[in-house]
């Protein structure tokens, strides 16, 4: 057949040579790069002990943000889950009782907010969609589990624990 | 006088017994640590200190392990199997000299087990004799993997023994003597180590080595692509232990012996003119002759990750075609040299 | 002498059990033991040389190939074919003419003979190879020269086969 893009190369197997026919120079030569090899560094890095550092805009596991007195930032408006491609978030919506002023910020908050890890992307869409700063990927990895059900996070593992804001800063400080 | 001698042999069989079965133990993590370094990662370094302890952990796991016996398995034969490898890869350092002889008061002790005037011959039969142990390993699993391993294995040992028998009867021309204690005290220095008079011998005797301890790339009986591990396919707990062991304790002792016909064994350069004592230049020379025979081994593992198995066909070429001509061809030259050598100089 | 008659009995023994066990497999492993006792005889008589011969060649690569060759066939099934009492009366014929042999041999053989008694030196490899290449030359080189005819046939044989194949 004839060649279409003119490139074609015919393979010719020539009979071995004698010095390709005793094989002790392939030997000596593949044995030259194993031992080079034996003296090169290491690119492993030993995880528990050693871990890489992690790029600035690294995106993990999810967490609900609270204000500066403490109080949860998200309202409900369902923006994220609104935006979410791969549609792993729900949430319940609750209008805010009297005397939970400390607790929520705005007046409207989420009872129940849910993200299925196994469904989530960390594409960051969430992040990008909510107008009160209130949920970031800024956490660790994932851990693996054993059920599906266990993939759901609740607000109880997604929500920010309480801090206090002047010892934060004096920390950061130090 | 009986008995003080037999002691002294029974303390030295009981030295070499140990030193061989912990250098098995630890060529397993050193196969392992250098077939990582050899492909850019860390082998094991997770049981103690740079993984030190991981021959123990894998010795503890294969003696907890069941075993398993299959139904279909002939089952005298199949318990026969390792126990011969295991024998005959002890019993094969008998006659290898260690060192000279170290005088401890007025006992002189040498550090061989048996200086008899056939050792080469004797390490021949027990390795001829290591065979079987793969044979009827394979045979008696009632697998046809095992089969294949064990009848590659038998065809494997017997055509490479030729060679290796030929490429041995070159350097008794030389040596003129079958007492290995023999072969090695007449390699004194470094200029009269027998490499440099048989460097083709060595290189046949080390393929046929290689051949014999079914190290790849010689590997075809185990041969875990196409066999499934070969003989031990059915093997499991410490029968496949003691198959994997005895491999490791024939690699040690064939590295011993290429040191000690070869490469002077305990001798190492200037070892008199430094003015040590006997007994300091007999615990160098063991120590000498141990660091030759880890470069062996080591040597051993660098061609294991480098080289990739012989077709079935490859290596009986090689055997009967290459190695079996050039060990004769290597006689031939060595008669000749021997001849000229005593009638003009 | 005690370690001799022990060591006789022994391959008795295991060349009876030769004969008689069923599984070919069972037979050649017992025809291995026998072989090692006969390199214990040799010990005995002080004939190292010989006795590693022995241990190397016929236990290390002649069994080996027996072996070999049986565990290529299909041992499971009983193959063999009913052997007539045809094949079994000349088999008894044969046995005791080698025995009338064996026999004769023996009468001729005198005990105190310096080989049977144990000559401490006369096994060792150096005196063995003079006696080899100085009296016996002739028949030594007469003995290679068959080995190596046999040798040639069998690879003949081999190549002639493969041509035919080949041709067909």
């Amino acid at each position: 057949m004839q060649s279409l893009s003119n490139r074609k190369k015919v393979l010719e197997q020539k009979p071995m040579s004698f010095w390709e026919r005793i094989y002790l120079p392939a030997i000596a030569k593949g044995l030259s790069i194993t031992i080079k090899h034996f003296f090169k560094k290491i690119p492993t890095v030993k995880y528990p002990e050693e871990i890489r550092p992690y790029s600035k805009n690294f995106r993990g596991q999810h967490s609900l943000k609270r204000d500066e007195q403490g109080r949860e930032r998200c309202t409900a408006c369902g923006l994220c889950a609104l935006s979410c491609p791969a549609e792993a978030i729900t949430m319940t919506a609750a209008e805010r009782k009297k005397g939970e002023e400390n607790l929520y910020r705005e007046e409207k908050y989420a009872v129940v907010y849910e993200i299925n890890m196994l469904r989530c992307i960390f594409c960051g869409l969430c992040e990008e969609a909510c107008p009160k700063e209130a949920i970031y990927l800024d956490g660790k990895h994932v851990t693996a589990d054993y059920l599906r059900k266990d993939f759901i996070y609740g607000k109880d593992k997604l929500l920010e624990p309480k801090f206090d804001i002047t010892k934060l800063s004096q920390n950061q400080q130090a | 006088m009986e008995t003080a001698f037999i002691l002294e042999k029974l303390i030295l069989v009981v030295i070499i017994f140990v030193v061989t079965l912990v250098i098995a133990m630890y060529s397993t993590l050193a196969e392992r640590k250098i077939a990582g370094f050899m492909q850019d990662r860390y082998g094991p370094d997770r049981a103690g200190l740079f993984g030190l302890l991981q021959p123990l952990c894998d010795g503890g796991k294969f003696f907890f392990k069941e075993e398993i016996i299959p139904a279909g398995a002939h089952k005298t034969l199949f318990i026969l199997g390792p126990t011969i490898a295991i024998i005959t890869a002890c019993i094969s350092s008998a006659v290898i000299p260690w060192g000279q002889t170290l005088t401890i008061g007025d006992q002189a002790i040498k550090l061989q087990v048996a200086d008899v005037n056939i050792g080469v011959l004797y390490i021949f039969g027990v390795i001829a004799l290591g065979v079987y142990g793969i044979m009827l390993g394979g045979w008696a699993s009632n697998n046809k993997f095992s089969l294949m391993g064990a009848i590659r294995a038998a065809s494997q040992s017997i055509s490479y023994e030729i060679a290796m028998g030929l490429s041995l009867i070159a350097l008794l021309m030389v040596t003129g003597t079958l007492s290995i204690g023999e072969i090695v005290a007449q390699q004194s220095g470094f200029v009269n180590w027998n490499i440099w008079v048989q460097p083709l011998g060595f290189l046949i005797f080390m393929t046929c080595a290689f051949a014999e301890c079914n190290r790849v790339p010689f590997d075809l009986p185990e041969c875990e692509t196409e066999l499934v591990g070969g003989y031990h396919t059915e093997y499991s707990s410490m029968k496949l232990g003691l198959y994997m062991f005895s491999e490791y304790i024939n690699m040690f002792v064939s590295s011993s012996l290429m040191a000690a016909l070869y490469f002077g064994g305990y001798n190492f350069p200037f070892m008199y003119d430094l003015g040590l004592s006997e007994n300091w230049i007999t615990i160098l020379g063991v120590i000498a002759f141990f660091l030759k025979i880890f470069g062996f081994i080591f040597f051993f593992m660098w061609v294991r990750w480098t080289l990739p198995r012989f077709r079935y066909d490859q290596l009986m070429n090689l055997g009967w075609k290459m190695l079996i001509p050039l060990a004769i061809a290597n006689i031939v030259l060595t008669g000749i040299i021997t001849i000229v050598k005593d009638t003009y100089f | 002498m005690t370690i001799f008659y022990f060591v006789a009995f022994l391959s008795i023994f295991f060349a009876l059990m030769t004969i008689f066990t069923k599984n070919p497999v069972h037979s050649v492993l017992y025809l291995v033991i026998t072989f090692f006792t006969f390199t214990v005889h040799y010990i005995l008589l002080n004939a190292q040389f010989l006795a590693v011969v022995n241990f190397i060649v016929y236990m290390g690569a002649i069994m080996v190939l027996f072996l070999f060759v049986l565990m290529l066939l299909n041992l499971n099934k009983d193959t063999e074919p009913m052997k007539s009492h045809l094949v079994k009366f000349m088999g008894v014929i044969a046995g005791m003419c080698l025995l009338v042999t064996f026999l004769g041999a023996f009468r001729v053989l005198e005990t105190n003979n310096e080989f049977v008694q144990g000559h401490a030196d006369i096994g060792l490899v150096k005196n063995l190879g003079k006696v080899l290449f100085k009296d016996f030359l002739l028949p030594f080189e007469l003995s290679s020269i068959l080995l190596l005819t046999a040798m040639v046939g069998a690879v003949l044989l081999a190549k002639k086969e493969t041509r035919t194949n080949q041709n067909g």
